[in-house]
């Protein structure tokens, strides 16, 4: 493989080509990756012509270019952005000293660490979502998850780079073992459990790009501060495309909610039967798909009390939301936080160290974020003039991990019982019925501008492209 | 845009589309983006139409242009209360500049099916008083060749023209000789029905003039003040002109338009009552094509209108010759890259070729298209004379 010429193959900003080191580790790894991609990449897709964005450069011009491009051909690039000259550390212990451009002995574990955490899901949801194409709702929908798809390859090729150029044979290692790893593998699982589960239908895809991937945003922004400067870049581009795919989640949930509120105008009914009889999904299914995927994606921030997260935010490694746009010391020490226990039968907040609850932090600061989009998916519904609404369960329902975790709270935020949970937990989260009656809707609709009977059309095309549009072409 | 801008393209969000990603305002270069926990909106004062934030957003939102009074543009406080876009405020559409020549030869015929021009309804000797009811640049302010978009109000006087034609202006004051000054002729960026459709107004495309084409120092007299008029002010209009460079009213043949800089007017009303005709579903899907060239992006008419066109009503193609960096590339170098499509397009006989622009640009062109009909088998020779017999190749350059 060494007369691969990677500078040209792989769109890059890190002077690949004269990084001998670099392109030595490269030439190993990428046949793995392709090997990997045919096997786990979206089946059966090996002859598509898929209409894709592809970046070749970080500028706003260069990163958004479109064509029809087989995916095992597409062009992984690395792409850091624009380094700041001088950069300081603006938070943590270091604050006011320079940013690392190399990795510090000390912090190697823990930013390896965390790499290789952020590493594992991008292939992960890959294998997760790798038979959906075969139930794809129209063409639009398929090129979309499409999309995804590579952009999740790029985000591993981010990762890899960053292993592979700071972290030596350890680095090239933990590389090898990101293409071993197998979503829902009882062996050699992926290491986070949601990224374990399947992606078994187009609903749960939505849900999952809107909450999981939200996740995902939340993670890069909390690291596009760290001290460590190659990874504070890598990820502050990968934010960029992290929004296409949100962008998919919301609008996907958006167009399934007009088309069921136009059926339930056209019925003049809300009757759950009536609308299932006519092929859309009613909205105590959505809300039940919703409950899962919000309680299921918070437990990805982690235990509420956590060490590790007041460590990695006072070494510098990983820093808050936005966390130039706060007012504080950047310190943190000596200041508090409100998290949630159950005490008595009763939900209590405890104060505790702000440093050691950091992880919750950015949970509140992801819920607050999910919050506004549903807010938008209930304007559909109301601009259908229907009363209905939907709405985010309270923060400490169906959590599994930290002090939550096997709490029996209700979505409105109640401490219940064994029995009433039992009784009443097949309103809060979808059932086995829902799920078979979610599947039972998925049917391939490939046809230019055909859509299936329980999704409208989107708004708008994609790169102003007409929506009956040829996104993918079979050959 | 200039101070003296009434029309404004403003840019807005489509908050029904809009993700709030934030990729919109971690993009922007001039912090013209801004949020509350509702909506992202642009800051109509900020913002320059650089158009950096719109290749990023993943969801098409951005790309959005309201045409609004610039005194009545939507500020920030109550677009961030909106749930969706408001209906647009005029018509406005997509705008720009072309001083066509007064002597141009019109041994031409015009195609078959184009409208009968109206022409030299009023002569040097009787012109008539027309209102500006808009003045705005239409390319990044501080490039060189500034352009505005102007638009002229007739009020009751009748002055029909069509897409393709120009009128002329005469400039106040006496030339150096003592003369009143002669008029100069700028071709029409509006169509048929107005530059508002129903309106007695059009458009014109006008470079302001600080250069004679060997590059030497000269204030051109009837750009600068035009470039310079406010609203309100009257101006002096002679013609309307031309009756050859029209376009066809077939509604299935096809517009390939070739133009640089302020020859894109003709294009831009062309373009304009074509989008129009489809709007009302009088259309057949005759294809538009444009290639459109500039020494930079920055430079060029209307970038940003442009842009927002669909592709499957027009397909555009830009050539920039003086971008930083890059390899000069003309108009004629764009149409080679596309030269499967226009040799279809050539043998097609209800194609229509429009060429405007500055002289130099017109033996490219001919040579490229030759180029083109050769490389498929067809001879050049006898189309070229067919296409003109016809009136299907239009030139019209200066």
């Amino acid at each position: 493989m060494s007369a691969i010429n990677y500078s040209e193959k792989i769109p890059n900003n890190v002077d690949l080509g004269g990084d001998r080191t670099l392109q030595r580790a490269l030439e190993q790894w990428q046949p793995n990756f392709i090997n990997w991609w045919d096997d786990m990449g979206p089946e059966g897709t090996t002859d598509s012509d898929v209409y894709l964005r592809t970046a070749v450069s970080v500028d706003p011009q260069g990163w958004a270019q479109f064509g029809h491009v087989k995916m095992r051909d597409y062009r992984w690039g690395i792409f850091l952005n624009q380094g700041e000259a001088d950069r300081k550390i603006h938070f943590g212990d270091h604050k006011g000293e320079a940013a690392w451009q190399d990795v510090p002995g000390e912090h190697r574990a823990n930013l390896r660490r965390i790499i290789v955490t952020q590493g594992d899901t991008e292939p992960a949801s890959v294998e997760q979502q790798r038979h959906l194409g075969l139930t794809a709702p129209s063409m639009y929908d398929l090129r979309n998850l499409f999309q995804i798809n590579v952009e999740e390859g790029r985000h591993l090729w981010a990762m890899v780079y960053l292993l592979h150029k700071h972290f030596g044979r350890d680095g090239r290692e933990e590389a090898e073992a990101l293409l071993e790893r197998r979503s829902g593998q009882e062996d050699n699982p992926r290491i986070l459990q949601a990224f374990n589960e399947q992606t078994p239908d187009w609903l749960s895809f939505f849900m999952f790009t809107y909450f999981t991937d939200r996740d995902g945003k939340f993670q890069l922004c909390a690291l596009a501060e760290s001290s460590f400067d190659p990874l504070a870049r890598t990820t502050k581009f990968m934010l960029t495309e992290e929004a296409h795919h949100m962008f998919v989640g919301e609008s996907g949930i958006s167009r399934i909610i007009q088309r069921t509120c136009a059926k339930m105008n056209e019925l003049k009914s809300d009757d759950v039967g009536l609308l299932r009889a006519a092929g859309v999904i009613d909205l105590p299914t959505l809300q039940r798909y919703l409950n899962f995927h919000f309680s299921v994606t918070i437990d990805l921030f982690g235990a509420d009390e956590s060490s590790n997260a007041a460590t990695f935010y006072s070494t510098g490694i990983k820093g808050r939301y936005e966390e130039t746009k706060r007012d504080d010391d950047h310190m943190l020490r000596g200041q508090t936080y409100k998290v949630l226990n159950v005490v008595n039968g009763q939900l209590q907040e405890k104060e505790v160290p702000m440093l050691n609850a950091l992880n919750e932090v950015l949970r509140d600061d992801f819920i607050k974020d999910s919050v506004g989009g549903v807010e938008r998916w209930n304007r559909v519904i109301e601009k259908a003039g229907l009363p209905h609404r939907l709405s985010v369960p309270h923060k400490a329902f169906h959590r599994n991990i930290g002090a939550l975790s096997g709490a029996k709270i209700s979505p409105d935020g109640r401490v219940v019982s064994e029995s009433e949970w039992n009784a009443k937990v097949g309103e809060w989260l979808p059932t086995a019925e829902d799920r078979a009656f979610v599947q039972s809707l998925m049917g391939r609709v490939v046809e230019p501008g055909k859509f299936a009977n329980w999704i409208a059309p989107p708004a708008i095309g994609i790169n102003r492209q007409p929506v009956d549009f040829e996104y993918v072409r079979f050959n | 845009m200039s101070e003296t801008a009434e029309l404004l393209q403003q840019h807005v969000i489509d908050p029904e589309v809009c993700i709030r990603c934030n990729t919109c305002e971690a993009t922007c270069p001039v912090g013209a983006v801004t949020h509350d926990s509702r909506n992202y909106v642009v800051d109509a004062d900020i913002c320059n139409h650089c158009m950096a934030c719109v290749p990023p957003c993943p969801t098409g939102s951005i790309d959005h242009w309201l045409p609004v009074l610039r005194s009545k543009a939507f500020t920030v406080a109550e677009q961030l209360t909106w749930d969706e876009l408001p209906a647009p405020q005029s018509q406005v559409e997509w705008q720009g500049e072309a001083a066509a020549p007064l002597s141009s030869p019109e041994v031409n015929v015009p195609p078959r099916s184009a409208a009968q021009p109206t022409t030299n309804l009023y002569g040097p000797k009787s012109p008539i008083s027309a209102k500006v009811v808009g003045n705005m640049q239409v390319n990044e302010a501080g490039t060189d060749n500034e352009t505005h978009h102007i638009v002229l109000d007739f009020g009751s006087v009748p002055f029909p023209v069509l897409e393709g034609q120009s009128i002329g202006i005469i400039a106040p004051g006496l030339d150096a000789h003592g003369k009143p000054h002669h008029a100069r002729q700028y071709s029409i960026a509006s169509p048929r029905n107005g530059e508002r459709a129903g309106y007695n107004n059009l458009s014109l495309t006008v470079k302001r003039v600080v250069q004679d084409h060997q590059g030497q120092p000269v204030i051109g007299v009837a750009s600068n003040y035009l470039c310079d008029l406010k609203t309100g002010d009257t101006v002096q209009v002679i013609g309307p002109f031309g009756s050859n460079f029209l376009m066809p009213n077939h509604p299935g043949s096809h517009l390939v338009m070739i133009c640089t800089g302020t020859g894109s007017a003709p294009m831009r009303g062309m373009t304009e009552w074509r989008r129009r005709l489809k709007a009302s579903g009088k259309y057949e899907g005759g294809q538009l094509v444009l290639f459109f060239g500039a020494r930079t992006q920055q430079e060029l008419p209307y970038f940003g209108p442009l842009q927002k066109l669909p592709k499957d009503f027009i397909d555009i193609h830009f050539a920039y010759s003086r971008t930083p960096g890059q390899p000069k590339r003309y108009v004629q170098d764009a149409m080679r890259d596309a030269s499967a499509s226009l040799a279809e397009l050539l043998k097609d006989p209800q194609t229509h070729f429009y060429v405007c622009g500055l002289k130099a640009m017109e033996e490219g062109v001919l040579k490229a298209l030759q180029d083109i009909a050769v490389g498929a088998g067809m001879d050049w020779a006898s189309m070229a004379a067919t296409l003109k017999q016809e009136g299907r190749l239009q030139l019209e350059t200066y």
